[in-house]
């Protein structure tokens, strides 16, 4: 898997400036440039370990993983896999997640691009309130609200619903979405939404047909942004769907409770399985978009 | 504004405002009242008690021992966190501007993708990386070495590092791509100039290159610091009976959590705005003692 990564990105191209031999490259010290390397592959294993680890454990018997927590499986057999897909509801929970996150994402996106475009160009009174109020959301713990979150979603008969979690996940993800794209907007030229709306386009028509694609690049980050944050949420699924509908839990809760039950059924390869099932998609997503997710992760920070 | 912008103004506010202001805005206030009041359910109507939660809350030993928890994480996460990942981001780009170490681009993305999963997941994980006996991960290899089995998460003094390291081991690689970034985009004349002045590589890393970082670096001490106020997942996922052995690694938001499946509601919301009346403590002190003067590259 290691060796995979390193041949698919041999040369990097975008980074021709790094590449000049400078003064720095004649002086450095070989014991030096030794034990960093040293300190960069041991972080490296203590990286990869732990997961690898899982990835084998889910191939091998209860016995073999706790006697010999270090072996290798001795026989690769999927068995613990089934019983992870079927028994423990792996495949329901991760459906589940997906829905659940593609909708809310999409969700957000729509809403909250809607909502900064307004707010970074358009003056209208009340503007400067509405958009420190969706920022002040930032700063904000989730668990203040936890409590009354909870009664309202439940006095609207959302309670346990896929679209009551989809909606608290739009709403909490409105705050940072419509901060950092009202950013992106306004950094925009006004030259060409101007230019549409003399030829007769509606404003409507110049958000989705002339904004929208000029965005592009702020909306693609703050899209993955989302996804992850709210693909790996954790809270916010357990407060909202309860024990009484497991088949609508999504995948973190459904993996937590899994542990639990491991335990007792003493099933540990099956919660390995189970384990590794969450662990790839994610890992292949992240082999396929690495750059973006990196740029859209950081890109918090960095503004 | 152009013809027909107020209709297109409200068109395009209403939806996200009214689910903002209902399912956000609108619990944040009600938890500032409920904070207030002896509330236990529906069965009777919300009593207005004043600052009593609060002062219960100062006789509430889980309640203390989560905010003594929350220092300690705050004292160690950032600062254990910026200082690998610092360490890394400079070998990484070996003080910026020069070349880099070989394969710095596999190594950013090994380092990052924990950050892709989430904590929830991550604790299911190292319940097997701590097992206390033999066939645990870490005792297994101590055991190689002769070692006996050290119970991990099961001592209470040792159980809370054990969580802070996994949050470390999540958290590095994010802030080592951030620095990264930071570092490779620091102009090559700023490094010659210093390597022509006799800059050894350690005063290049706290002359030149953290000074040029400082703004980044503040920005992720805040990001740190806040999650310093959170773990909820990380304990509730890992930790032996949430919370344990003996509360030794309660967090608030775990005991916040944990009263409201009590139905104490207006407890836990005293305690949702504690714990938001001490994050925001941090942020302020934070942005205060770190502000320096911006350096920009002209």
């Amino acid at each position: 898997m290691t060796a995979n990564m390193t041949a698919e990105r041999p040369a990097e191209p975008a980074q021709p400036t790094r590449a000049a031999p400078g003064r720095a490259e004649r002086r450095s010290n070989p014991v030096l440039g030794g034990l960093s390397h040293a300190a960069l592959v041991l972080w490296a294993i203590t990286v990869i370990a732990p997961i690898l680890w899982t990835f084998l454990a889910s191939f091998k018997t209860n016995t073999q993983i706790f006697t010999d927590p270090l072996s290798l499986p001795t026989s690769i057999k999927f068995d613990s896999w089934g019983r992870a897909w079927e028994k423990a509801n792996i495949g329901q929970y991760l459906w589940n997640s997906v829905l659940v996150v593609v909708c809310s994402t999409a969700g957000t996106m729509l809403l909250g691009s809607m909502a900064a475009y307004v707010l970074a160009r358009f003056r209208f009174r009340g503007n400067r309130l509405i958009y420190t109020l969706f920022v002040s959301g930032m700063v904000f713990p989730v668990f203040l609200a936890l409590v009354p979150l909870f009664f309202v979603v439940r006095n609207l008969g959302l309670l346990d619903t896929h679209l009551g979690l989809i909606l608290v996940y739009i709403a909490y993800s409105l705050p940072f979405t419509v901060f950092f794209l009202s950013a992106f907007f306004r950094s925009l030229p006004v030259s060409i939404a101007e230019a549409a709306m003399i030829d007769g386009a509606s404003h409507t028509r110049t958000f989705f047909q002339i904004m929208v694609p000029m965005a592009k690049p702020g909306l693609i980050s703050i899209t993955i942004f989302n996804v992850i944050g709210q693909w790996n949420q954790y809270l916010l699924p357990i407060v909202l769907l309860s024990g009484s509908v497991p088949d609508k839990w999504v995948l973190t809760q459904g993996i937590a409770n899994i542990s639990t039950n491991a335990g007792y059924q003493a099933d540990w390869p099956g919660l390995f399985a189970a384990l590794s099932m969450t662990i790839i998609p994610a890992l292949l997503v992240y082999l396929a978009f690495q750059r973006q997710i990196q740029a859209g992760l950081t890109s918090g920070a960095i503004k | 504004m152009p013809r027909g912008g107020a209709r297109f103004v409200i068109g395009f506010l209403a939806l996200p405002v009214i689910l903002y202001l209902v399912f956000v805005i609108g619990p944040y206030f009600q938890a500032f009242y409920l904070a207030f009041t002896d509330w236990k359910g529906f069965s009777k109507p919300p009593q207005w008690v004043g600052f009593k939660n609060f002062e219960d809350l100062f006789h509430n030993d889980a309640f203390k021992a989560a905010v003594g928890h929350h220092l300690l994480l705050l004292l160690s996460l950032p600062a254990v966190t910026l200082v690998i990942a610092l360490f890394f981001a400079f070998l990484l780009n070996m003080g910026a501007g020069t070349r880099g170490v070989k394969g710095s681009r596999f190594y950013q993305a090994v380092f990052f993708f924990p950050q892709v999963l989430a904590v929830a997941v991550i604790g299911v994980l190292f319940q097997a990386v701590y097992r206390p006996d033999k066939g645990g991960v870490l005792n297994g290899i101590l055991d190689i070495f002769g070692i006996a089995p050290v119970g991990w998460l099961t001592q209470p003094g040792l159980a809370l590092w054990a969580l802070i390291a996994v949050l470390i081991w999540q958290q590095v690689g994010f802030y080592v791509v951030l620095f990264a970034a930071g570092m490779s985009s620091i102009p090559k004349e700023v490094i010659e100039a210093a390597e022509l002045d006799g800059c050894t590589r350690m005063g290049m890393f706290f002359r030149v290159t953290l000074p040029l970082l400082w703004d980044t670096v503040q920005v992720a001490w805040v990001y740190l610091g806040i999650l310093a106020f959170d773990g909820f997942a990380i304990v509730s996922t890992l930790s032996v009976d949430q919370g344990g052995p003996d509360g030794s690694t309660t967090v608030l938001p775990l005991e916040i959590w944990r009263t409201f499946r009590f139905s104490k509601y207006g407890v836990a919301s005293a305690m949702g705005v504690a714990l938001f009346v001490l994050s925001l403590l941090f942020a302020v002190l934070t942005l205060r003692v770190t502000r320096r003067e911006r350096i920009e590259y002209a």
